[in-house]
């Protein structure tokens, strides 16, 4: 079985005119970086991979997660996991409802409730459920981002910048956790960054885009 | 199979709105030009015949109509254009402005037959302003007889229409601030020397202009052929050309509906030489300004001209609030002598009086205004969603789409889409009525609600959607509650038009459809001011009552994220 995510000759072109092409294969647990200065596509790159490239783009090549072909799949079906410089935490809901949007359906209401408290527990917000996302520090919300997507169990993870808003103490340690866990769950994981101490931090492979 | 179904499900929205929006206004067109050119089975004659025409060219109130018309429709435009850009110009980002704004905007969802009712109670000859001054200054111990209301030249009228629709221009112009770098370019222009009202008009009002164009076109055009205001102020021998076509739609003798049909022709056409005479005015006025620019005034002197803007935004909404507070005064009063400034007596016998009466409208128009918004809200939502989906954008084509209704006199098409129902035989009842209150409602949710959906951060539908949510799910767990205010908000704006509509109800609802509108503007004739009092109250009450409760920080009290905007 081809474990991993495979970016296979993709093409990405806007209006006609390539804007980047790249072929890189990332295996469980391992980080790569993808390097590059604004405007040469990273988001753009992640977006097709996510699924939801605007259709002014057009994309070639394939991209397969595990052996599935991800190609035309809906954003919600491809089990991708993304976080973005802003933790996204939903306003409307307590950061124990941000956390049970991303849990995985089943079990019982009791079973989802312990798992969400042990979840928030592991990384140190027990009894955080009932907050309101907008009174937590920005490292409080990356911890809660970070927990609501490993909770929907995706099978690998792209970083779109996720670190930049975080003040260099924190930054070192929300990486070292973001990293730890997706390590512990043997994800690939995509980074994208224009921070080279994020790259060192990754400790994989760097792909530069120009 | 799966996939075309959606397709097919999301194409669904656009295509019914397009409809809805459109299709009430080209049948009513379609049943105006049928009678106007003497094709009319109902009151048996078929033409085609010119007849209609020349029965209106012959009567003897047609010129001075068209020109009331005229005169009146434009003076309004290019008066609520000139206060809005001197209040922007003179005072836009300063305190006096936010005081301004908070003075203005919630006059705005105010029908306008309740704020022209109020206008005529404040300047009749025995209203509030002619008692304050008597008898001290002016000698009157009576009423004088003297022609305020009604004047024949239309000027209280323009006057009415003004005072509604300067607030609607500053309030849009304030949106379309939002969206272009105005502080910056007053800056700009205002360091190379020009001063504060130069520099606005010159660097920040052209692009203001551009973004507010269309409801200019829609206050040009609703001026010139606006019922139930001129009803009220407006002179009435002979009226204006609208008023006088939905008299004779409503003469018992089918054959002046013909003449009615003829005269919504001539105001449509008249609509189209105005909108025409109104671009060729933007040319000029472009013209002159960039003369202006060349000869490098840069007009420091503008302390006066902008005191007079602040007096008159002040005035307007001084005007609004004691001719609410007259309306209320009235609606309670029992003996009232003059020249005393409150009645002797306060009562509450003429509520009693009329209790069943208000009530049954008051629950006519609620049935009426819910399931319009209603419906409208679906085919938003809808719409926008799909949008959202397929990655469209509201092209400008788009826009003058939403505006047409808006933008067609309302005199133009409802007489012939009531014609129409009455040839199909069908019942005027309640629901044709909906219907063609959805043709105005619609355009406002659309307008209120584009803005905040279009900034909704979309990355929110991207990590749902990565958390494994479909998209049905995002739209009702995340997008909707998360606009849940400019949501209650809009849905409040649909309910103030729909309460707000004459026209529709009384033509589409054959006269039998009862609200609150059709029911105050019923009395102005009478001149019964307990009545109109009461029920110029409660259509006030029932079009803002919905504002009260788009009180979204109730629901989202514990969630701060959502509180501010």
């Amino acid at each position: 079985m081809d474990k991993g995510l495979y970016v296979n000759k993709v093409k990405i072109t806007h209006a006609g005119r390539p804007l980047l092409a790249i072929d890189t294969h990332v295996t469980p647990g391992e980080v790569v970086t993808i390097m590059g200065p604004s405007g040469v596509g990273k988001s753009t790159l992640l977006s097709a991979i996510t699924g939801t490239l605007s259709p002014d783009f057009s994309l070639s090549g394939q991209i397969r997660l595990n052996g599935r072909d991800l190609t035309g799949l809906p954003p919600d079906k491809r089990g991708i996991g993304i976080l973005f410089q802003d933790a996204l935490l939903f306003p409307h809901l307590s950061v124990g409802a941000n956390l049970a949007f991303g849990l995985k359906r089943g079990g019982t209401k009791a079973e989802r409730r312990a798992r969400i408290e042990a979840t928030l527990a592991e990384v140190g917000l027990g009894g955080f459920a009932p907050r309101d996302p907008a009174t937590l520090s920005g490292g409080q919300r990356a911890r809660v981002a970070l927990m609501r997507m490993l909770l929907s169990e995706p099978h690998a993870l792209l970083l779109d910048e996720p670190f930049s808003g975080l003040d260099a103490e924190l930054r070192e340690q929300v990486r070292k956790l973001v990293f730890d866990h997706a390590k512990a769950r043997g994800l690939p994981v995509l980074l994208v960054t224009h921070d080279e101490a994020d790259a060192i931090a990754a400790g994989g492979r760097v792909v530069r885009l120009k | 199979m799966a996939q075309s179904r959606r397709f097919y499900r999301l194409a669904l929205f656009p295509a019914l709105t397009v409809l809805v929006l459109l299709g009430p206004v080209a049948a009513g067109l379609w049943g105006t030009v049928l009678p106007a050119f003497g094709h009319f089975p109902a009151a048996g004659v078929s033409g085609p015949s010119l007849d209609a025409f020349r029965d209106l060219f012959n009567w003897p109130g047609f010129g001075p109509a068209m020109r009331l018309s005229v005169t009146t429709g434009l003076a309004a435009a290019i008066l609520s254009l000139t206060i809005t850009a001197l209040i922007l110009a003179g005072w836009s980002g300063t305190r006096g402005f936010r005081i301004l704004e908070r003075l203005l905007s919630p006059f705005l969802s105010v029908p306008h037959a309740a704020a022209a009712f109020g206008l005529a109670f404040l300047i009749a000859p025995s209203g509030w302003i002619a008692r304050l001054f008597s008898p001290w200054l002016t000698g009157w111990d009576r009423p004088p007889d003297l022609l305020i209301l009604n004047d024949p030249w239309g000027i209280v009228l323009t006057l009415g229409m003004v005072m509604k629709e300067m607030p609607f221009l500053l309030l849009m112009s304030i949106a379309a601030l939002g969206q272009i770098d105005g502080r910056r370019r007053m800056a700009l222009s205002q360091s190379m020397g020009y001063g504060r009202m130069s520099a606005w008009m010159f660097a920040v009002f052209p692009a203001v202009y551009a973004r507010i164009r269309l409801p200019v076109l829609v206050v040009l055009t609703w001026s010139m052929s606006v019922v139930d205001v001129a009803v009220i102020l407006g002179p009435s021998t002979p009226p204006t050309l609208s008023v006088q076509i939905v008299r004779w739609m409503s003469d018992p003798d089918l054959a002046f509906r013909l003449q009615a049909a003829a005269a919504a022709l001539v105001q449509l056409a008249l609509v189209i030489g105005a909108v025409g005479l109104w671009f060729l005015g933007e040319k000029l006025v472009a013209r002159l300004a960039c003369l202006r620019i060349e000869a490098g005034h840069r007009g420091h002197h503008d302390r006066p001209l902008r005191l007079a803007g602040f007096a008159t935004g002040t005035a307007i909404s001084l005007a609004l609030l004691l001719g609410l507070l007259s309306l209320a005064i009235w609606s309670v009063a029992g003996f009232w002598s003059f020249p005393d400034l409150v009645p002797d007596q306060l009562t509450a016998r003429n509520w009693v009086r009329h209790y069943s009466s208000s009530q049954d409208a008051f629950f006519e128009t609620m049935l009426i205004a819910i399931t319009a918004v209603a419906i409208g809200l679906i085919l938003t939502i809808g719409c926008l969603e799909t949008e959202h989906r397929r990655n469209l954008r509201l092209t400008q084509r788009g826009m003058w789409l939403i505006y047409l209704p808006l933008i067609v006199p309302q005199t133009a098409f409802l007489p012939g889409l009531q014609t129409l129902l009455l040839g199909f035989g069908l019942d005027m009842g309640r629901a044709p009525v909906v219907t063609a209150h959805l043709v105005f409602v619609l355009p406002y949710l659309r307008l209120s609600l584009d803005g905040p959906w279009q900034a909704w951060d979309t990355r929110q539908a991207t990590v749902a959607a990565a958390l494994g949510a479909s998209h049905d799910r995002v739209l009702w767990r995340i997008r909707l509650p998360m606009l849940l205010a400019p949501l209650l908000t809009a849905i409040a704006v649909g309910l103030a038009v729909s309460v707000g509509q004459y026209l529709p109800t009384l033509l589409v609802g054959g006269g039998r459809i009862e609200t609150l509108t059709t029911e105050a503007i019923a009395l102005a004739a009478g001149g019964d001011r307990r009545a109109i009092g009461v029920f110029g109250l409660m259509q006030t009450a029932a079009a803002l009552l919905p504002f009260a409760l788009a009180l979204p920080a109730l629901v989202w009290r514990n969630r701060k994220g959502l509180l501010h905007g």
